[in-house]
């Protein structure tokens, strides 16, 4: 993976999650919240530790994996980490980068302000949310 | 190889060979030691504190907490040296003094100054760096290059503006209006500057100013007047929380179109002077064109938690730059690795990291009987600077698998994901709440867990309760 050519708010702008957002509220979003960038292998999110964020993918893909074992792949726009800080519990699940791996992270304190204050981006969550929640229950059914 | 002779090369090169790396070369293009602390900060006085006296000796483990300046030398005559500089005038080092003191640690590492790094390629056994002296081969690099190629955010005509870095002295701006881009440790450090001077300064970007970050941050000293002058409604200094639109040159300055962040619509602002004070760049050179992945808008290489790209194996950095490798970032605290407090010890820890890994030359490694183990990592969390002063970033590690040694000072974030035996890691993080807490990290049957012990309002972790609580989970 080469340098990114496009600048930070560009790529937000492109994900669904943000599509809703004006121009001044983006580079809100792009001077609010850091970008990292993980190693092929690394891990973002550690399965039962504490003080995680919401992490958004904008480059490459991770696994998702509990107790050892491969759950899901997640790749560019897929976000994760949300549900221990909804749900205030521990993560119940690994996630690894499988390849070098770039994400916008928002600290587990600071989602809740940003979500009242940008409802659109609840929004488009919650849909993406429903979506998932029916193609789980698809596969049990 | 190490490049540059800041205080993050001085760190690294000085911990390297003592780590018994001995065949380790040391380039700068400068001709004196003291890296950004040759010319920044702008207006010569740095926020970070060094206490001359201190409850404790200097030059002791216990006195680097009272001073955040020094580098961190093995004997006691390279300890604590920025002290004897200070004229005391202030509680932080003017900037001379600051260079005087890496000045002083630098005597005790050899460097080739005059010796530009220009490119980078690799061979069959590492690198190769082509220099203004000629080409140096070598296995593993390490660039402490610093963060200070000035960059300016994509702001269209802002590319006209002068940045931080090209500032004037204050009273070249007597009497004018002056609009700074950014709102971060540069813009505020000029707006108090041209307090004295300037007729109105206004700062603007995005983001707006987190009062209750700030009141805790170092950065205090720089932000009060100008932002307080704001909000009390004062003359002349306006805080925004905008997103600058574009800036225009006309025949009498500059006038700036900038949309609300925090309100309703938008603005005009003439100015005589313009400054973008949107912050630095590390000067990677043709290290993304060798595959290095940047971060931060392009401006910083990604590292992992020792502070290796995460894309090329066996570039590592050092310095403020180190800031780039978040670490765990629990609650989204940062560490202290942007300044020298922090990333000298990290320059320590990377240092022994790759003496071990790079060149087989361990550590000598004390070990503990079962009864030391306890009182030992209490000493550590009560009293141990790098803890204190790298919160949730760096941690003290006892491996317990069999015979109990110390596992040193290691990176949190890589602990945690390593594959190892039992073992014990204690830390100093900041509680969601941002309670300053001690927390217990215990390795067994390859299964980590971790526990935080009780808080103390005056900051003792090594009282009765703790122990108790430790010795329960290490048992």
């Amino acid at each position: 993976m080469t340098a990114p050519a496009e600048n930070y708010v560009d790529t937000l702008s492109r994900l669904a999650l943000f599509a809703d957002l004006p121009h001044p509220q983006l580079e809100v979003l792009a001077h609010s919240f850091d970008e990292e960038v993980f190693a092929a292998g690394q891990r973002v999110i550690r399965q039962d530790v504490t003080g995680g964020g919401f992490y958004v993918i904008l480059d490459g893909e991770a696994h998702v994996v509990i107790d050892g074992n491969e759950r899901a792949r997640l790749h560019r726009g897929d976000f994760f980490g949300e549900i221990s800080l909804l749900t205030d519990s521990r993560p119940t699940a690994d996630v690894i980068a499988a390849t070098v791996l770039r994400c916008l992270i928002i600290p587990d304190t600071e989602l809740k302000p940003f979500l009242l204050k940008q409802p659109s981006v609840m929004y488009r969550m919650l849909q993406i949310e429903a979506r998932r929640l029916r193609a789980a229950n698809a596969w049990d059914g | 190889m190490v490049v540059g002779s800041g205080p993050g090369g001085l760190q690294t090169a000085y911990s390297l060979v003592r780590a018994g790396v001995t065949s380790c070369a040391v380039l700068s293009r400068d001709s004196a030691p003291g890296g950004m602390f040759r010319r920044w900060p702008v207006y010569q006085r740095l926020i970070s504190w060094t206490k001359p006296d201190a409850p404790c000796e200097p030059g002791t483990r216990e006195y680097e907490w009272y001073d955040h300046n020094s580098l961190v030398g093995d004997e006691p005559a390279h300890q604590a040296l920025v002290r004897g500089f200070m004229d005391r005038a202030y509680d932080v080092p003017a900037r001379h003094e600051m260079e005087a003191g890496l000045a002083a640690f630098a005597e005790h590492v050899e460097v080739r100054y005059e010796c530009e790094w220009l490119s980078t390629s690799r061979d069959e056994h590492g690198f190769a760096l082509e220099t203004s002296d000629g080409e140096y081969r070598c296995k593993v690099c390490v660039f402490a290059i610093g963060v200070t190629e000035p960059w300016t955010a994509p702001i269209p005509g802002l590319e006209a503006a002068p940045h931080y870095a090209a500032t004037r002295t204050p009273e070249q701006y007597e009497g004018k209006s002056v609009f700074i881009v950014g709102k971060r440790n540069s813009a505020f450090e000029l707006a108090q500057g041209l307090l004295p001077w300037a007729s109105r300064i206004v700062l603007a970007s995005p983001r707006p100013v987190q009062t209750a970050v700030l009141a805790f941050s170092p950065l205090s000293i720089r932000y009060l007047s100008p932002y307080m002058q704001h909000v009390r409604g004062g003359s002349g200094s306006f805080v925004l929380d905008a997103a600058i639109d574009r800036v225009e040159r006309n025949a009498d300055g500059y006038r700036i179109r900038a949309s609300g962040t925090t309100w309703e619509g938008e603005v005009d602002v003439e100015a005589d002077e313009v400054i973008a004070a949107t912050g630095f760049r590390a000067p990677v050179r043709d290290l993304p064109q060798l595959g290095v992945a940047m971060v931060g808008d392009g401006r910083l290489p990604a590292q992992t938690p020792y502070w290796e790209s995460v894309s090329v194996p066996g570039i590592y950095f050092a310095g403020n730059v180190m800031g780039a490798s978040a670490g765990l970032r629990k609650h989204g605290a940062t560490s202290s690795t942007g300044s020298v407090n922090g990333f000298r010890y990290n320059a320590r820890v990377l240092a022994h990291h790759i003496a071990e890994t790079h060149f087989g030359l361990a550590r000598e490694r004390r070990q503990f009987s079962r009864d030391e183990v306890v009182p030992f990592l209490l000493g550590e969390l009560a009293r141990a600077p790098e803890l204190w002063i790298q919160k949730g970033y760096l941690a003290r590690v006892v491996e317990t698998q069999g015979v109990c040694r110390d596992g040193g000072i290691v990176p949190l974030a890589d602990h945690v994901d390593r594959d190892g035996g039992d073992s014990v890691a204690v830390t100093i993080e900041y509680a969601a709440d941002g309670a300053v807490t001690p927390v217990v990290y215990v390795r067994r049957a390859g299964r980590l867990a971790e526990h935080a012990l009780p808080t103390d309002p005056l900051h003792r972790f090594d009282t009765t309760e703790h122990r108790q609580a430790l010795a329960a989970l290490v048992s």
